[in-house]
């Protein structure tokens, strides 16, 4: 039962509002920076832009994304009201008015930092303020999942807690917990920098917390996508979950390995040691294991769905699917570019061979690709399947489909030429490439393709909307209540430990402090690793 | 749900998963900080102790008798973004009289037609580094050396003070019609040139290094070819000389010109 649908398609809107102005930025950056740009542009403009593109799709659109949705979950698999309600509109108002206080420093261009902050560069404090105004925002959330979850347990204490609430409260605890990385860097580090009572930033330990945050939070982008798979994704193709266990598992695998493996995008930073490198690089192979674990219960619940709709043969249920359902769709292209963002972590994970494309288009490829690919699909499947649940009125399947073709296409094609060039050894954050150059040419055409799928993604992004805002005048019908898959054994009982947080936020922390403890100490006794601030847009 | 107790060594799922996260943790650890460092023969360590301090990051001093020594004069100045940012009124008055005498190259206002720099209006640091630099020998000059040499540290910070006081005069070549040349907006990342707009003003500015708008075309270029020549020599860590020698000459006669056309 959703009840509170306002506060909802409020997240839910504002989100896809910024997300819409964030991707005609970033196929403003592809157009640039690609040979298909022929005049000369202030690089300025192109920081500028990066920053803005990044603070949105980074931190807002899927904070967003994540509040709504974890609302519209513990209202419709709790089946009571929303317990804070108006705490919950308060945290929606810091996340809108943090992201205008975050932005409007950023088109000033005073704070073109980007959205890794990288220091010693430090902005105007504004945009940090605006950030952390965020995350405060989302940590509201976090905190009322934590205590509606508390009261449905008090209520109904011999009834497991339902899959999409488990999974959803186990995303907000870890975001929960990452986020405080980021928080310590900006309040502790950044901010007294840019606020001007202090002139030296110690840059070291600010890119280690920030790694605290900067992995795990794809885990906490990645948890809606994770949820519609297992909870939405059977259900609408007509079939079961192929195992309720093997799902939690997943989560809490989530929540133990996410935290303990961000230093592996300091491979190449001087101030961890080599050894804090490797244990970091053992626990980011580990997480790999509850995607793989998701992989097969979702094939195999297609599998139920496409044999209870008489698919035949090893292989050929699969042509048994519903194709046509947007669902289907989405999560098929997802689990696709999944697979190959994967392929490409497992790359970017390995000590050695992170070495050839650190720093390279490679990586920005590789996290569009698993992000804006394989992630932000699942979004725009979240918001097809709960439209008509929260205004009433049907949306058009084939718009839809249409739609998700060309995210799909236009991801492929931005994204394969994108690591292409960055095996090629093109560095990246960079706004300007002298194409006419020997060394050069060569990546010419790659970027070029990569820009024209850049547009495709613009046109699909514009059609999302479309179909979301033509919604807004179809016909009304009535949509029934919002049901989540039901496993194809339904467990009368499961195991404490698959059904509470506690010793797995225990095991979370304890590698956190493992893995984490002695790299931060060291750098905070050290004083010599302070550097000087380079003040970013700072007076002409 | 379940009625046994989660935190319990009898619990299996307590047990095991405590267990298996022990385990994976202990065998990372062992094979990080002591078996891999260990196995490498170019680290050269001692013991156990000393793989598992390398391992682990902690810093040592490393010595520092076989490091090459310039064999000139580097500036001793160390920059800050911060730095000679907050003068006092007191300094300034007192840079107001010390400044009396380079009225004569610099102008009464920091503002002349002698293709001396323009000091009115430039940042405090720029000026003080200069003055440090001709005082302690890192840059020479026949006629900025003997005025440098007798100039105590708070005469330098004062003069500078004063002239970052001076409001910026519009210089009387401004001409807003020269297009910025490619070499000031986007650099030439092949060559290694960032743009000389993303330190010295339009784009961006950066600690220590001067505004260049309204500067005689004449002084830059004099300056870039001693950059380039090696003639001038104390840009920290070689910052200009790496640019100026990747210069053409055409470049360097555009950026002259352009910046002594900007206001």
């Amino acid at each position: 039962m959703l009840i509170n649908k306002r506060l909802i398609l409020a997240h839910f809107w504002l989100a896809f509002a910024v997300f819409g102005v964030a991707l005609v930025l970033g196929a403003w950056q592809m157009f640039v920076r690609s040979p298909l740009n022929a005049w000369h542009f202030n690089p300025e403009f192109y920081y500028r832009s990066v920053t803005a593109h990044g603070s949105i799709m980074g931190y807002v659109f899927p904070t967003l994304v994540a509040m709504g949705f974890g609302y519209a979950i513990t209202e419709s698999a709790l089946e009571k009201p929303l317990i804070g309600r108006r705490w919950a509109w308060a945290g929606f108002w810091l996340v809108a008015v943090g992201a205008v206080v975050a932005m409007v420093p950023v088109s000033l261009g005073w704070a073109s930092v980007l959205y890794t902050f990288y220091p010693p560069m430090v902005g105007n404090p504004l945009y940090y303020i605006g950030v952390v105004l965020v995350v405060v925002g989302s940590w509201i959330w976090v905190a009322l999942m934590s205590i509606n979850l508390a009261a449905w347990k008090r209520d109904n204490p011999d009834k497991p807690v339902p899959l999409a609430m488990f999974a959803n409260v186990a995303g907000s605890y870890l975001w929960g917990w990452t986020a405080v990385g980021a928080a310590l860097e900006i309040i502790f580090q950044i901010l007294p920098v840019a606020l001007g009572l202090r002139s030296t930033i110690d840059a070291g330990l600010a890119r280690v917390f920030f790694s605290w945050t900067l992995h795990a939070i794809v885990y906490f982008w990645l948890i809606p996508t994770y949820i519609a798979y297992y909870s939405i994704f059977p259900r609408a193709i007509g079939g079961r979950l192929y195992s309720d266990a093997m799902a939690r598992i997943s989560f809490i695998l989530f929540v133990v390995v996410a935290m303990p493996i961000g230093v592996h995008h300091l491979f190449t930073d001087p101030q961890v040691g080599a050894g804090f490198k490797f244990m970091h690089s053992v626990f980011t192979g580990l997480v790999a294991l509850p995607t793989l674990l998701t992989v097969f219960t979702i094939c195999a619940s297609a599998e139920i769905a496409s044999r209870l709709r008489g698919g035949r043969g090893a292989f050929g249920w699969v042509s048994a699917l519903p194709w046509q359902n947007p669902i289907m769709l989405a999560t098929a292209f997802s689990l696709v570019m999944l697979g190959f963002g994967g392929a490409g972590g497992l790359i970017n994970m390995s000590y050695q061979l992170d070495a050839s494309i650190h720093n390279t288009q490679w990586i920005t490829g590789h996290f569009h690709l698993i992000f804006g690919g394989a992630i932000v699909i699942m979004y725009f499947a979240i918001a097809y399947d709960l439209w008509p649940h929260l205004t009433g009125r049907a949306l058009d399947f084939g718009l839809m489909r249409t739609q998700l073709w060309l995210w799909f296409i236009g991801m492929i094609v931005t994204t394969f030429p994108w690591h292409y060039v960055g095996i090629l050894g093109m560095p990246r954050r960079m706004a300007f490439y002298d194409y006419s150059n020997a060394a050069v040419s060569p990546q010419a055409f790659s970027v070029t393709m990569s820009a024209v799928g850049g547009f495709i993604l613009l046109i699909s992004g514009v059609l999302f909307l479309t179909v979301l805002i033509r919604g807004q005048w179809a016909a009304s019908s009535e949509a029934g209540a919002y049901r989540f898959s039901v496993p194809l054994h339904m467990p009368a009982r499961i195991p404490a430990a698959l059904n509470s947080f506690g010793l797995w936020l225990a095991l979370m922390i304890g590698l956190t402090v493992v893995n984490y403890g002695y790299p931060i100490a060291q750098l905070m006794v050290l004083k010599e690793t302070n550097v000087p601030a380079v003040y970013v847009g700072a007076g002409r | 749900m379940s009625d046994q107790k989660l935190f319990s060594l009898r619990n299996p799922w307590f047990s095991t998963s405590v267990g298996v996260t022990v385990v994976i943790a202990v065998l990372a650890t062992l094979a990080g900080l002591i078996w891999l460092p260990l196995a490498q023969p170019d680290l050269k360590l001692s013991g156990i102790w000393d793989a598992i301090c390398s391992a682990a990051g902690v810093p040592r001093a490393s010595s520092q008798a076989g490091s090459v020594q310039a064999d000139f004069k580097t500036s001793d100045v160390v920059m800050t973004s911060e730095m000679l940012t907050r003068p006092s009124q007191v300094s300034i008055g007192r840079g107001a009289t010390l400044a009396q005498r380079c009225a004569i190259c610099h102008g009464p206002q920091g503002v002349s037609d002698a293709n001396s720099p323009n000091l009115a209006g430039q940042f405090a640091a720029v000026t003080y580094k200069e003055l440090n630099d001709f005082k302690t020998g890192a840059r020479v000059n026949v006629i900025m050396t003997p005025f440098a040499v007798n100039m105590t540290n708070q005469d330098m910070l004062d003069v500078a003070a004063y002239y970052s006081y001076l409001p910026r005069v519009p210089s009387s070549h401004a001409d807003a019609k020269i297009p910025a040349p490619l070499i000031v907006t986007t650099g030439a990342p092949m060559r290694n040139i960032a743009p000389c707009g993303s330190c010295h003003g339009d784009i961006d500015t950066k600690a220590g290094s001067p505004w260049l708008g309204g500067q005689s075309a004449v002084y830059i270029k004099a300056q870039l070819h001693a950059f380039a020549s090696g003639t001038r020599r104390n840009d920290i860590s070689q910052q200009m000389r790496n640019i100026a020698r990747q210069m053409t000459a055409e470049e360097i006669d555009q950026v002259a010109h352009y910046y002594e056309a900007q206001p």
